[in-house]
């Protein structure tokens, strides 16, 4: 959906998106990685499990909703990326397990 | 405990900043909070970013002037906590906040809001597709991660930041696919009695009409009366459909679709306070009301920026300087005239073609589809609320019981003026006196344990 006007001197590291390495760089939201990468999605609602992606990146409309290294329910827009973070996607309502 | 912060300042952004500077000449103490992780708000985001020469100069002048402004704000030694979010305020302002995990209290003798505007949520058939986002939402990606679309875009909507946004994507090689240009035609005859009154404003009318020009010259297609968008597809946005002025209508394949129609003040901090609020017909929305310091109907609670009603960044700061001054002035350290002088001048400088831009781009007024999710995160319709509005004439706090509405992780900020406004029509009713949710904290969610780890009177970290 988006591609980074990548500035050959900028330095970039990885998070995990479900398990699986992205490409983030120093000044990235979680929200902007998410944007970048297939299927470029933040979760599923809790309500009817459609597919929302991030939409105002400015901490207003709470469709960027994700798991970030085990706390759930994060504004993924406010959120710097950091090395090695894990970003788990919800998939509708949220599950406890025990 | 004591502290040597009396006065919080919420929000870094031109207004925060400002007041921050002026309150550190007069020698006070301020503690400055943001929710984001570098001061500037949303129009100077990452502003003091190391940037290639490409996207500084596609940025634009105006967006450059945040460099200083943040530099400024960074020499004035003023306490400053970035990430850090405020969920609860009571009064005699006992402030609760977070960061970094952590929840923590404190009380402040005045507290200055200085949370800014967010867009107005454009309530279409579809917003909620992945590949539906708001035209600001795409610009701060192009601020903080040099992040443009990587196919031609749709941009809908009306407003001087569509304009701003195209100019700034095609500097940097992005590619438009059409505007569909919502303003409704025929605007002169609501501009033209602000004309007069807007002469002292007229650079940044000027400015606006450069953008057009250079715009048109570009040759993308640009539709003018647009109405009636529809974003059409099944796990993302596949298509967009919209009617054009001659009445026929259009579906387009998509793959992004960028909406906006204007910003309004952000209430939910004013509105949680019980502050007196007036409904605006110009702008479209509640704006908080206050007095000449900016000071709301709660003593001692302050307001500074577009969340006092939408002025733009010059007028912000000219706010945060004034704001800044009263407060002083309330807490007993006089405020030196001339810089109150100079705030206003610069106020009603800054405000002069304000009207203009209200006449030439006024809130949408079309009716709002029955099918359109109203409610984004309870994923209630239009027709959802104006079945509920049959039920029972009541206003928005009996929707919310009835549907949930507003109930969800965003706290009626995207669905709020849509259910003020279809109960509006529905009740035949002002918009004004169809009010709003009441908003109760927190204003943002917490965390159990940051709560288990809330220490009342605990100095911020």
């Amino acid at each position: 959906m988006f591609r980074q006007l990548t500035d050959p001197g900028v330095s970039s590291f990885h998070v995990y998106i479900d398990g699986v390495a992205a490409i983030a760089r120093p000044g990235d939201t979680v929200a902007a990685v998410l944007l970048r990468t297939a299927p470029h999605i933040a979760r599923h609602t809790p309500v009817k499990e459609t597919p929302r992606a991030p939409f105002c990146l400015m901490g207003v409309c709470f469709d960027c909703l994700a798991t970030v290294d085990d706390e759930t329910s994060v504004q993924t827009c406010l959120v710097e990326a950091r090395p090695g973070m894990r970003i788990e996607r919800p998939r509708g309502k949220l599950r406890i397990t025990l | 405990m004591t502290s040597q912060h009396d006065i919080l300042i919420v929000g870094a952004g031109p207004a925060g900043m400002a007041a921050a500077v002026q309150m550190a000449e007069l020698g006070l103490a301020p503690l400055v909070v943001d929710e984001q992780a570098l001061p500037g708000g949303q129009i100077w985001r990452a502003s003091e970013a190391a940037r290639s020469d490409s996207l500084r100069a596609a940025l634009g002048p105006d967006y450059a002037e945040g460099q200083a402004r943040i530099a400024r704000f960074r020499a004035s030694g003023v306490a400053y906590l970035p990430g850090t979010r405020l969920w609860h305020l009571e009064p005699g302002f006992q402030v609760f906040m977070s960061k970094e995990g952590a929840a923590f209290s404190r009380k402040y003798r005045a507290v200055l809001l200085a949370t800014g505007a967010q867009e107005r949520p454009v309530a279409i058939p579809g917003w909620t597709l992945p590949g539906v986002m708001t035209v600001g939402a795409a610009q701060i990606l192009l601020k903080t991660s040099a992040q443009i679309p990587d196919a031609p875009v749709w941009i809908a909507g009306s407003g001087p930041l569509p304009l701003l946004y195209m100019r700034q994507l095609l500097a940097l090689g992005g590619r438009i696919a059409g505007y569909l240009d919502t303003t409704p035609r025929g605007q002169a005859g609501r501009v033209l009695p602000h004309a007069l009154a807007a002469l002292r404003g007229r650079s940044d009318l000027l400015k606006g009409l450069k953008w057009m020009r250079a715009l048109q010259a570009e040759g993308f297609p640009w539709l003018r009366g647009v109405r009636d968008l529809r974003a059409l597809g099944q796990e993302r946005v596949e298509s967009i459909a919209y009617t054009t002025a001659d009445g026929v209508t259009h579906q387009k394949p998509a793959s992004l679709v960028l909406l906006h129609e204007g910003v309004v003040p952000s209430i939910h901090a004013t509105l949680a306070m019980n502050c007196d609020h007036d409904w605006s017909d110009a702008q479209g929305c509640f704006v908080p009301r206050t007095d000449e310091f900016g000071m709301t109907s709660v003593e001692g609670l302050y307001l500074a920026g577009d969340g006092a009603g939408i002025a733009g960044a010059l007028a912000a700061e000219a706010r945060g300087r004034i704001a800044a001054l009263g407060i002083a002035q309330r807490l007993g350290v006089g405020s030196p005239d001339p810089a109150l002088r100079s705030a206003r001048r610069a106020l009603d400088q800054r405000t002069a073609a304000r009207p203009v831009i209200d006449a030439l781009y006024p809130p949408p007024e079309a009716e709002i589809p029955d099918e359109t999710v109203l409610c984004r995160c309870e994923e209630l319709t239009a027709g959802d609320i104006r079945a509920a509005a049959k039920l029972h004439r009541g206003g928005p706090n009996q929707i919310k019981a009835y549907t949930r509405c507003g109930m969800g992780p965003c706290q009626g900020r995207q669905c709020g003026y849509g259910v003020n406004r279809i109960l509006s029509e529905e009740y035949g009713q002002s918009r004004g006196e169809t009010g709003f949710f009441r908003i109760r904290p927190p204003l943002k969610p917490v965390t159990l344990g940051e709560l288990a780890a809330l220490e009342e009177g605990r100095e911020a970290p």
